[in-house]
């Protein structure tokens, strides 16, 4: 069935590139998590989909790995961290949410553009999933230019990320021992980043990277 | 053993010899006169083994090492080309070396010149031996930052801390030039040998750009004018065998990488080429003479003037480019021949003439020629040597510098048969600024052998001054020998020069050896001929002539008595010439438009007692209108930039985010 | 046999040019005399000068070197090489071979040098000004020369004068405006070189504006007189050089006979008496100028070579 599976994979893919869009509009950090949790869900969903459609399954271990670690733990986590730095019911001031989301939106247009130029001898459904990895991957980095806190740049950095893989899943042929290895090194990053987000708060009583600023010794 | 064995195998000794060196330095500082010693030894016996391979007309040998990026490799090769300039590299640094065993005994600090002395010399091989652009540039940038180590020795001087960071700015600036040029030469494909680019002729546009690169590159290595502004300050920075070595040897490693890319790597040249270098070449020797006019240190007057006998030897490339890209192979010939001569000529009198004012330099420790004076009485042998020198630069006959300005100008006066316009009128007028820069260049020897070596000491540290050791007497002596010896038989030299010749024009000079009574005769006898060895002879027998006439038949005796000076008594020493004054009619007459020379006098009013001023203000245009601009344009930008250091996280993910939606749009526009 | 004969000849002109340079310079300052109505010193008295000198003792500055008490003869012996190389009477000698026009100004170049060198010698203001001067005279006047070489061997295509100077007998060469250029310029180049007016004073002694006479301001004795036979040597191989290119009628031709030799001879000295003649006339006509308008002076006369050669290409049709 080369037309349904070309069909779902498009839908998973697209449906991440959705909630990439919804996760730029989501002020308020618990409600990010959530969504990020969704996004990691549609990605391992998106990878199993490929597994099965390759017929490759080593991705199905990919696919756990991004339901376990990003769909369910490092939200977790998350949650727990911004609950005992009690920064849940802040409201945080993104650039302005119109304009975050047109940027958004142009960026899945040139995403789409330069793919779709780039790679004119690839097969329809690692065109279209490489598009949509690409619009992941710069929304996931528009999102950490546009968060002031550093909550928001984490989840960020984490679904930038969602986005590498769903290219390396869509491009047939990213090997497990890759995929393994990111993903820890994603884990590391996340637990580093963690520490030192405890750290920052204690000293400076704020997660506000802009806050940080002030504090640099070397500004002339 | 093949000679690139064993070239390569003396460089390895002789990169050996740092560390040993170092040792030296650090536990027995009296036996540094060996490391001297075995430099003298390796690059003497790799002198003689080129001179051998380059007399033997033999095919290229090769060597392939698996060193460097693994899929190079790298890459020697010794030909005919390569032969040539190890001859001169290896003669002058065994020159450098003889004089050194006698004149390393001022050296202040051995230990910052030793270790890095043998490593220099080795650099230069190496540049001169590579075969792909990998081991080229490695050794071109080791060849920099071994002499930079050489300028600084001397570090504690502001003076030399500025050359020091002038050269590497430069030296930097001009590898980056040259690894440019190689990129494009190598191509998409990234045939990073030489042996793959020669075969590759590069499209016409690529040509012109490796041209400007290489001119950039080496030119700026090699000092062509505006490229010069490092060469005066750090040649005369480093201690004066280190001097004579960048001078006169150095800078001919310069001159290889040009004629090896022009020539060899970089396909056919165009005659717009040969024009652009042609006219390079020109204003580059008659700005450096003016320059080196205008100055009164003896060692920074050297380095100028090396800066006008590149300006010659481009003429000669340029002219060879010109005739080539015209398919009139005996004169292209004739104008490559006469550059390689002159390159070694040059290796020769500058060699000499450093040698000689690191003399000076430790008998007065003076190297401002205005407190100089008299020498001639207290070194006569290096007084000696020096002249000979000073009239072998100034293109006198019967010495060896006139030798290939002639063949120079023989070629210039070929340029009629070109038949482009551009070239037809360019060539004259070159040729009118060789005869100029020719011309200059023996009034500013006369200058400099006037002034620092006769008239009578215008400082006690001159009127003081002893002869040199015997080391550096020697080594001068000799050079002062081969000076005329290829002033005078100068066939040797232009045969040995044929096969590489041959090897990049595929047309050479007829032999010279053959022809009776070492009679030069570069295209036909009924055009222009010379012959060094009668002109010398007939001048030796007629002074013999007239000095036994004159004192058989006339008088001999002589009586000394006060200087005479149209009857003005006993003159103070303070009253002669002095190197500024010398020069006043010239930059009189050239300053004022080339450097923008003003002269400031401060008279008192009759009566008063208060001395009188005079001030000269010369401003180097180069430095002044390119160099200065374009530093304080990088200033400004640094400062600007410099906020960059000081953004927030999220300034810098801004950053890379716009860098990557930038570069993505330019895919999306051009692909 | 026909060797002898060729190294004989040689040897003639080495004899000749050095016997008749004193005559010359006696003849032109005869001419000069006359031209301002005063009798004059006869024409033989350079030589009587020059026997003087030779036969007093020399009297050298207690600082001088040995440079200094050789460069006289040094001078002497390149300028009376490079006057032998120029064809006089005959063409196609066997040595004039041996330098070609550029290396015959090259080795008047030496000895200029030279005698540059021995001005500084002593250590005086004076020779110092007349060295300097001497060597910016000649750095302006040798690009003009450049310029001339280059009209002549884009003509004749040769540097050789042999070569040139048969060519410019043959019909070839005809009548040509960059020829006639040339030769304004190389008599304005030989007035520089020679210091003659307006360039030079010749005659005087204590000028700030003297140069050559200057420089050899503490020669005396044998020295002194070598310098001023190198001087009057060097006006006659001015003359010849510009008798042979521009005026070659009567140079006997290689191998030729001793009626062709002698014919050469006599109508030489005609040239050179006719050159003294106008350069009496010149001279007098004309104010020496100040030093720093030499540069204009010599400057036109590379813009007129410049001209010529570029004439050339225009007629060459290219």
């Amino acid at each position: 069935m080369p037309d349904l599976g070309f069909d779902i994979a498009h839908m998973l893919a697209g449906s991440l590139v959705l909630v990439s869009l919804m996760m730029l509009y989501q002020d308020r950090l618990p409600a990010l998590i959530n969504v990020f949790a969704v996004h990691a869900m549609l990605l391992a969903g998106s990878v199993a989909w490929q597994a099965y459609v390759q017929d490759e399954p080593q991705l199905y271990i990919t696919s756990a790995i991004a339901l376990g670690f990003k769909g369910v733990m490092i939200p977790m986590a998350l949650r727990r961290i911004i609950f005992r730095l009690g920064i849940h019911r802040e409201i945080e001031p993104v650039v302005s949410t119109g304009l975050t989301m047109l940027a958004g939106m142009a960026l899945v247009a040139l995403a789409m553009v330069v793919m779709l130029r780039a790679t004119p001898e690839a097969t329809p459904l690692a065109r279209e999933d490489l598009a949509f990895a690409l619009s992941v991957l710069l929304l996931g980095l528009l999102m950490m230019v546009s968060r002031r806190n550093a909550v928001g740049q984490v989840v960020g950095f984490m679904s930038l990320e969602n986005g590498l893989i769903l290219a390396a899943t869509g491009a047939r042929g990213m090997p497990l021992v890759v995929e393994i290895s990111v993903a820890f090194s994603i884990l590391i990053a996340f637990i580093v980043i963690g520490i030192f987000l405890f750290r920052i708060r204690e000293r400076f009583d704020t997660v506000d990277v802009q806050v940080l600023d002030q504090f640099r010794g070397e500004r002339p | 053993m093949t000679p690139v064995d064993f070239s390569l195998l003396c460089n390895a000794a002789l990169l050996l010899l740092a560390p040993v060196a170092v040792a030296i330095a650090a536990a027995r500082p009296a036996a540094w006169r060996a490391i001297y010693l075995v430099s003298l030894v390796l690059t003497f016996t790799m002198a003689g083994s080129s001179i051998a391979f380059a007399l033997s007309g033999a095919p290229a040998s090769s060597e392939i090492f698996p060193l460097g990026i693994p899929w190079i490799g790298a890459h020697f090769r010794e030909d005919m080309l390569s032969a040539v300039f190890l001859a001169v590299v290896n003669l002058g640094a065994a020159g450098a070396s003889f004089y050194a065993i006698g004149y390393g005994k001022h050296e202040a600090a051995p230990g910052r010149v030793l270790p890095f002395y043998p490593l220099f010399i080795a650099a230069m091989n190496l540049v001169i031996l590579s075969d792909d652009a990998f081991s080229f540039l490695l050794s071109w940038e080791f060849m920099s930052l071994t002499s930079w180590a050489l300028v600084m020795a001397h570090h504690r001087s502001e003076t030399n801390r500025h050359a020091g960071y002038v050269y590497i700015v430069m030296a930097s600036f001009g590898t980056l030039a040259l690894l440019l040029a190689f990129g494009l030469l190598a191509g998409p494909e990234g045939n990073y040998a030489f042996e793959t680019m020669r075969g590759t002729a590069p499209a016409a546009a690529i040509g012109w750009l490796v041209l400007l690169l290489v001119l950039l590159g080496a030119g700026s290595k090699a000092g062509i004018v505006p490229l010069h502004v490092w060469l005066p300050l750090a040649h005369p920075a480093a201690p004066s065998h280190v001097s004579a070595l960048m001078s006169g040897v150095m800078t001919k490693v310069a001159i290889y990488a040009v004629i090896r890319i022009i020539f060899d790597l970089a396909g056919a040249p165009e005659w717009w080429h040969g024009m652009v270098v042609l006219v390079l070449g020109g204003i580059t020797a008659a700005i450096g003479v003016l320059h080196a006019l205008m100055e009164h240190d003896l060692k920074r007057l050297l380095a100028y003037h090396t800066i006008e006998n590149i300006g010659i030897i481009f003429i000669g490339l340029g002219l060879a480019m010109a005739f080539q890209a015209n398919g009139m192979g005996a004169a292209a010939a004739l104008s490559l021949t006469a550059a390689l001569f002159h390159v070694f000529n040059h290796s020769l009198f500058k060699s000499l003439l450093f040698f000689g004012s690191g003399a000076v330099l430790n008998a007065t420790g003076e190297r401002d020629m205005e407190h100089l004076g008299g020498l001639i009485h207290r070194m006569p042998q290096t007084a000696f040597a020096f002249l000979i020198g000073c009239a072998a630069i100034s293109a006198l006959p019967p010495l060896n510098g006139f030798v290939s300005e002639w063949m120079t100008f023989q070629a210039i006066l070929l340029s009629p048969s070109l038949p482009q316009w551009g070239l037809r009128l360019a060539v004259p007028a070159t040729g009118a600024l060789l005869a100029l820069s020719a011309a200059l260049a023996a009034a500013c020897f006369v200058k400099a052998f006037g002034v620092s070596f006769l008239g009578r000491a215008r400082s006690p540290a001159a009127a003081r001054a002893n002869e040199t050791d015997i080391w550096s007497r020697t080594a001068m002596l000799i050079w002062a020998g081969l000076c005329l010896l290829f002033g005078l038989f100068p066939a040797l030299a232009i045969d040995a020069l044929g096969p590489a010749v041959q090897s990049l024009l595929n047309s050479r000079l007829p032999a010279q050896a053959e022809i009776p009574w070492f009679l030069l005769v570069p295209i036909a006898g009924s055009r222009s001929s010379y012959d060094g060895l009668l002109v010398f002879m007939f001048i030796t027998a007629s002074v013999l002539l007239s000095v036994a006439v004159i004192h058989l038949l006339a008088s001999r005796a002589v009586r000394r008595g006060p200087i005479w000076d149209c009857g003005f008594p006993n003159p103070t020493p303070l009253a002669q010439y002095s190197a500024g004054s010398f020069a006043q009619p010239i930059r009189r007459v050239f300053g004022t438009l080339v450097f923008r020379a003003r002269e400031k006098v401060a008279m008192p009013p009759p009566g008063d007692m208060a001395p009188a001023h005079f001030d000269v203000d010369i401003h180097d245009l180069a430095w002044e209108k390119i160099y200065v601009p374009v530093a304080a344009g990088i200033e400004f930008t640094a400062g600007r930039l410099n906020g960059l250091q000081f953004l927030t996280i999220r300034r810098y993910l801004t950053l890379v985010f716009l860098a990557l939606v930038a570069l993505l749009l330019v895919l999306a526009i051009w692909t | 046999m026909d060797l002898i004969v060729d190294y004989s000849l040689q040897g003639v002109q080495m004899l000749l040019v050095v016997t008749a340079a004193p005559a010359l310079t006696g003849l032109v300052r005869k001419v000069k005399a006359r031209l301002m109505r005063r009798a004059g010193p006869p024409i033989l008295q350079p030589y009587r000068d020059l026997a003087r000198l030779m036969r007093k003792e020399a009297v050298i500055a207690a600082n001088a070197s040995w440079l200094f008490r050789a460069v006289p003869y040094l001078v002497f012996a390149a300028t009376w090489v490079a006057a032998a190389l120029v064809p006089t009477f005959a063409t196609g000698l066997p040595f004039s071979w041996t330098a070609d026009l550029i290396a015959i100004i090259a080795l008047l170049g030496s000895a200029r040098f030279l005698l540059a060198l021995a001005g500084m010698d002593v250590g005086t203001s004076f020779g110092g000004i007349g060295s300097s001067r001497e060597m910016l005279i000649a750095s302006l006047a040798e690009p003009a020369m450049m310029m001339i070489i280059f009209v002549l061997a884009l003509i004749a295509g040769s540097t050789q004068l042999s070569t040139i100077a048969e060519f410019m007998l043959s019909t070839e060469a005809g009548l040509r405006v960059s020829l006639g250029l040339a030769l304004v310029a190389l008599i304005m180049v030989a007035i520089a070189e020679n210091a003659r007016i307006p360039v030079d004073n010749p005659a005087t002694h204590l000028e700030l504006t003297m140069v050559h006479e200057a420089m050899v301001l503490e020669y005396s004795g044998r020295h002194l007189g070598l310098i001023e036979l190198s001087a009057s040597l060097k006006l006659l191989l001015y003359v010849s050089l510009i008798a042979c290119v521009f005026a070659p009628w009567g140079l006997a031709p290689m191998q030729s006979g001793l009626l062709s030799w002698l014919i050469g001879i006599g109508t030489w000295l005609l040239k050179l008496a006719v050159a003294a003649f106008a350069l009496a006339l010149f001279e007098t006509s004309i104010a020496k100028m100040r030093v720093f308008r030499v540069p204009e002076f010599l400057g036109a006369a590379f813009m007129l070579g410049l001209l010529g050669a570029l004439l050339e290409f225009v007629l060459a049709g290219f």
